[in-house]
């Protein structure tokens, strides 16, 4: 049986791994490398990076981590972060990535998620999407969240799969960084209308969360960042628990 | 040495990195002399079936990969690369591949009802075959890494060496001699797959007894 993913999500910036709560505040957590090798060595499912810099220098330091990661964790790895063009496709790729993750670049030229796909394949390209509840709607916010879009989130969801994307990483903006549990409602509304993996994101703070997650929505796996991080949750208990919950894990 | 075949498809380093891990060399070559003096090759690929198909061919090494392992050279397909040891695959149109293993590659949502695709994720392997070479430190129930749309449906029950769960019993290791298969790729599927990395690796660099 496919088992459900968990997924430890590392935010690098110049080099080193950091999580904000509400992406504001960030705060220096631990080296990616020993980090991503650690979560590895625990059970974790699968990586993600995002690359919050901007700078050349910054690039070229998450280059060199994304490929020392490569070396030493032989589990997926997706980069996310400054994915606009091909050519970004084509450099963390060329570092070891497995799947690259879009979320600005897509909103700014959504013919990216389906020349991307043509390209490098499905499986290669994921929609990474922030959500927010604007006047009882799901609107997609761009630029880490800052700003909004006016895109509805289930149509966005929609495109995004009809265009080649191979996984969809939904996010929610209310409860990320809150550790209130995951956003039910929202990835309900999404799930419900996909036919690809979806990874949910956003408000895990503690095994329960990703019980309830699996429970009510059916979503592929459930990313964490502080959540694990800061050892509050331990991945190896947590898919134990999920087990012993009879939700299928990797054990 | 292990060759990995370079045809313009996929993304190597994960492959050459792991190798590297369990203390092999791969090198990553186009080249037909190569590819013949090295103790085992390995068919990478990621994409669709009918431009990896295309790009062996345009390279010219359709024909050499076909004829090293006709001739007893140990071959591992991995994912693309195993769907391209069948006869023929049915993704977008009809096209040929190495015929080293009977059947043809068909797509999973003609097969499964209400799943996801892509099939992606880490799944379960039911091992049919006991003893295969490339599964001797593998078990019943070890979990790997797949990603793909289409998978093998294999013509000669005596080929597929184990399946997992999706939907329904879905070729995940395919052999044939000293030709093997992976639908799922064993360079992601973390300690275990290592594992079957080796096992290759040492059944390659054993002269080739089964």
């Amino acid at each position: 049986m496919l088992a459900k993913r968990i997924i430890p999500c590392l935010d690098v910036k110049d080099g080193r791994v950091v999580k904000g709560k509400n992406f504001t505040g960030l705060k220096d957590v631990d080296d990616p490398v020993r980090l991503a090798s650690f979560y590895s060595d625990c059970g974790a499912d699968e990586l993600v990076f995002y690359d919050i810099t901007a700078s050349a220098e910054g690039r070229r330091l998450f280059a060199d981590v994304l490929k020392s990661v490569a070396e030493n964790v032989f589990i997926p790895l997706t980069v996310g972060g400054g994915i606009n063009s091909l050519d970004d496709f084509d450099r963390v790729l060329k570092c070891g990535a497995d799947k690259v993750s879009v979320n600005s670049g897509a909103i700014a030229n959504p013919a990216l998620i389906y020349r991307a796909a043509e390209k490098y394949g499905d499986q290669c390209v994921v929609l990474s999407m922030d959500v927010k509840r604007v006047d009882g709607r799901f609107v997609v916010f761009s630029h880490g969240g800052r700003v909004e879009t006016n895109i509805d989130a289930v149509e966005w969801a929609r495109f995004g799969q009809d265009n080649g994307a191979g996984e969809l990483v939904v996010n929610s903006i209310d409860t990320d960084g809150v550790k209130g549990g995951f956003d039910i409602e929202m990835l309900k509304a999404i799930c419900d209308v996909v036919t690809i993996p979806v990874v949910a994101s956003g408000g895990a703070g503690g095994i329960p969360h990703f019980i309830q997650l699996f429970k009510n929505v059916n979503a592929d796996a459930g990313l964490g960042a502080s959540i694990f991080h800061y050892g509050e949750t331990k991945i190896d208990q947590l898919k134990l628990a999920l087990r012993n919950a009879g939700i299928e894990v990797r054990l | 040495m292990i060759a990995i075949v370079d045809y313009g498809v996929g993304n190597l380093f994960s492959l050459t990195s792991s190798l590297k891990k369990i203390g092999r060399e791969g090198v990553v070559t186009g080249d037909a002399d190569i590819l013949g003096r090295a103790d085992g090759i390995i068919l990478p690929g990621v994409g669709a079936f009918g431009d990896a198909s295309d790009k062996l061919r345009q390279s010219g090494l359709f024909d050499v990969v076909k004829e090293l392992a006709s001739n007893g050279k140990p071959l591992l397909g991995i994912c693309l690369g195993m769907q391209l040891l069948f006869e023929r695959s049915y993704e977008y149109g009809e096209h040929e591949g190495l015929g080293l293993i009977g059947g043809s590659v068909v797509p999973l949502k003609d097969y499964v009802e209400g799943l996801k695709i892509p099939h992606m994720g880490w799944n379960s392997l039911d091992i049919i075959i006991k003893d295969n070479p490339i599964l001797k430190y593998t078990g019943d129930g070890d979990y790997v890494y797949f990603v793909h749309s289409y998978f093998g449906l294999c013509k000669n029950g005596g080929e597929l060496v184990a399946t997992c769960r999706y939907g329904r019993d879905v070729a995940a290791v395919v052999s044939r001699g000293n030709i093997f298969g992976t639908q799922f790729h064993p360079e992601k599927s973390g300690g275990i797959g290592l594992k079957i990395l080796q096992a290759f690796c040492q059944y390659a660099e054993g002269g080739y007894v089964c």
